[in-house]
């Protein structure tokens, strides 16, 4: 065991899948002898050498519909997008290409890829660096999405992601790169795509959320002294509705967080799964605690935006008095 | 004849005064007037200072990242200069010594890496597009705003600038595509800085200059030496002269370097050699000038510091500019949405710290009896 960022329990996902199969190789802009802006690829690039951890022109179109062209050819591309803010070039490859190529062909192509991402606010970055989009990708058909909340969850997901045989976005929350350290195995271990961890356990009440945002609901459960049960749900999509559905049934209760705008964002396709499976149940509305319905502002109004365990504290009582 | 020739071309490169001190009378005696001279020299110091107090205030804690201009500053600010007042001036990151040329307030600039959209707040006379952040986007907003004064039959053209790694994204090709196809006069300024973080120039474009890929879209195209503000006023005058008589577009590579770290964020040590640092310290577009006004009796010590103390005095108070405006409110990043608020935004905006959910408060804490 070591006591890991998640930037380094990223890499060592990394090295380890690297060193087992020859098919992992990685691309994108200043991933190589940078080691990426964030240092998540630090040292791969000597350890690997410049055709595997590759370098490439500054085209996040490039980057995603190479990527495609090398998964179809029988490799596991990890390509990385420097920031989320830049996924819109590769959008179309994403969505039009990566997510459907399987379906298209009824199987005949498939895109086993793993595009890694740093995601969200809360790291005094410039514009286009602070977003949280994941929703626009769970609501891509075709694609699998996951966001770690922790290091040793962010090393097992990723090797979930990088054996998959289909697209996997995988969300870095920048906020959390560094943070926290947390023991971390040595040895490879896979966590299963599609299910979630219960970070605490309660009886009054559910929180749902993921990401860099599980921090701020752990700080708000604290402040509320309540019984709580927090529920990370590691992958967006496929999502765990098990858990959520156990644990809503229990506390009747829920409160959803995360940093991306309300409007459209993926709690209101929880709270309506709760509704189709829990209405008899419910104690109180599902409540989100959400981003605002604006721009992402810069970074001397961030903390304005993103929820904090103020507001998630707030959401925590109010759910509780109803 | 089976084979012939289809096309055989060259690629012009302009150098008018090299690191050197060498000075090309034929293409550089009377381009540029002495006072003009003197007062683009005080144009590129400003801005070198500007970017050593920024520097400074990333790290202290004062501002957020930020990109440093150091060495490409006589690019924009040749562009600046030759183009008239109206005509657009669309950037992304490295051009603050020709934004601060046109008008623009200087703090705005510090405001905006300060986090603060207010930077962005440009009065629209002064015909400049804020900071673009994505890479190459910006190219085809100034063919489209070259394409509406040709609409409008006005004489306005529009100058672009990016960098060595926008000449691989999909943006740079079809902006240029676009201009050349429909005819627009907007001049497209490529400042080649050698390297796009930690990437280097030939893994954006293996061809020997950048100014070629022009060619594959009929332009017109030229390379200059983007260190030698003579030789960007030079390449200038032929583009907006191109684009204003023709209508058409035109491009430029400014070849230069980036002296500094991609931004504050990055450390170049980590993939470039110092050795090549210092080759272009050697080349540096504000010494040879320096050194230039003052063979020519233009410039002396005293007067180089009375200007080192007045760019010193200038640079605290576009500091204290930035630093000295209130704190903004965090209905700010709410009223400018949209021209008109919708109703569920409004009730965001006024409930954002009453309520957990950007709700009405009074549903939450005069509930109903529970139900279930």
């Amino acid at each position: 065991m070591a006591n890991l960022t998640l930037v380094q329990a990223i890499n060592l996902a990394l090295v380890q899948e690297m060193e087992k199969d020859d098919r992992v190789i990685l691309l994108g802009e200043d991933v190589g002898l940078n080691g990426g802006v964030f240092r998540v690829t630090e040292g791969l690039q000597k350890r690997f050498g410049a055709d595997r951890v590759v370098d490439t022109p500054l085209a996040e179109s490039g980057i995603i519909g190479t990527a495609i062209g090398l998964a179809m050819g029988g490799l596991r591309p990890v390509p990385e997008i420097q920031f989320e803010g830049f996924l819109g070039p590769a959008y179309d490859q994403i969505c039009s290409h990566a997510a459907r190529m399987r379906t298209r062909t009824r199987g005949g192509l498939t895109v086993p890829l793993t595009i890694r991402v740093p995601v969200g606010g809360g790291i005094h970055a410039p514009e286009l660096h602070s977003d949280s989009p994941e929703a626009i990708y769970i609501h891509t058909p075709g694609l699998k999405v996951v966001m770690p909340s922790s290091p040793y969850d962010a090393k097992g997901l990723l090797i979930a992601c990088l054996r998959d045989p289909d697209p996997c976005i995988f969300f870095e929350p920048k906020r959390i790169y560094r943070a926290f350290r947390e023991e971390v195995p040595e040895d490879e271990y896979v966590l299963p795509i599609g299910k979630a961890r219960t970070v605490c356990e309660g009886e009054e009440m559910t929180i749902v959320s993921w990401g860099a945002s599980v921090v701020q609901c752990m700080q708000a459960i604290e402040k509320s002294g309540r019984s709580i049960e927090l529920i990370d749900l590691r992958t967006l999509y496929p999502f765990d509705m098990d858990a959520v559905e156990t644990s809503v049934k229990k506390t009747g209760r829920c409160v959803i967080v995360h940093e991306a705008p309300k409007t459209g964002g993926f709690g209101g396709e929880i709270a309506a799964r709760i509704m189709e499976r829990c209405f008899l149940h419910l104690e109180a509305p599902v409540q989100r605690v959400a981003g605002f319905d604006t721009i992402m502002p810069y970074y001397k109004l961030e903390l304005d935006y993103l929820p904090d365990a103020d507001r998630i504290a707030k959401a925590i009582d109010e759910t509780a008095a109803y | 004849m089976p084979i012939t020739t289809a096309l055989s071309t060259e690629i012009k490169r302009i150098s008018i005064l090299d690191e050197h001190g060498q000075f090309d009378e034929s293409l550089g005696k009377g381009l540029i007037p002495d006072a003009d001279l003197v007062r683009l020299y005080e144009d590129m110091a400003l801005c070198r200072k500007l970017d050593e107090v920024a520097f400074k205030l990333q790290r202290s804690g004062r501002m957020g990242t930020y990109p440093q201009n150091m060495g490409q500053e006589a690019n924009s600010l040749g562009a600046a200069y030759v183009l008239n007042q109206d005509d657009w001036l669309v950037t992304c990151y490295r051009e603050n010594c020709g934004l601060f040329h046109r008008g623009l307030p200087p703090e705005k600039i510090l405001l905006h890496w300060m986090g603060d959209e207010r930077g962005n707040h440009i009065d629209p006379n002064l015909c400049v597009t804020p900071i673009a952040v994505p890479i190459g986007t910006q190219m085809l907003h100034a063919t489209g705003l070259a394409w509406a004064s040709k609409y409008r039959k006005e004489s306005r053209i529009a100058c672009t600038f990016f960098g060595d790694g926008a000449t691989s994204e999909g943006d740079f090709h079809e902006a240029m595509n676009f201009a050349a196809n429909l005819d627009i006069p907007v001049v497209f300024f490529c400042q080649n800085n050698h390297w796009a973080i930690s990437v280097p120039g030939r893994i954006q474009c293996s061809a020997p200059t950048v100014a070629q890929r022009a060619l594959a879209y009929g332009m017109d195209t030229i390379q200059c030496d983007g260190n030698d503000i003579f030789a960007v006023v030079h390449c200038m005058k032929e583009a907006t002269a191109h684009a204003r008589e023709h209508g058409r577009p035109y491009f430029i590579e400014g070849v230069t370097y980036r002296l500094g770290d991609h931004t504050t964020a990055d450390d170049a040590r980590r993939y470039r050699d110092e050795e090549e640092v210092e080759l272009w310290r050697q080349r540096d577009p504000i010494t040879r000038v320096r050194e230039f006004m003052k063979a020519r009796g233009l410039w002396d010590d005293s007067k180089e510091a009375a200007l080192a103390e007045k760019v010193e005095t200038e640079t605290a108070a576009i500091v204290q500019r930035a630093e000295g405006i209130e704190a903004p409110d965090s209905s700010d990043f709410f009223t400018s949405m949209f021209a008109e608020l919708p109703e569920d935004l409004q009730l965001q905006m006024r409930t954002r710290r009453t309520s957990s959910i950007g709700e009405d408060p009074s549903q939450i804490t005069t509930p109903e009896p529970a139900r279930g």
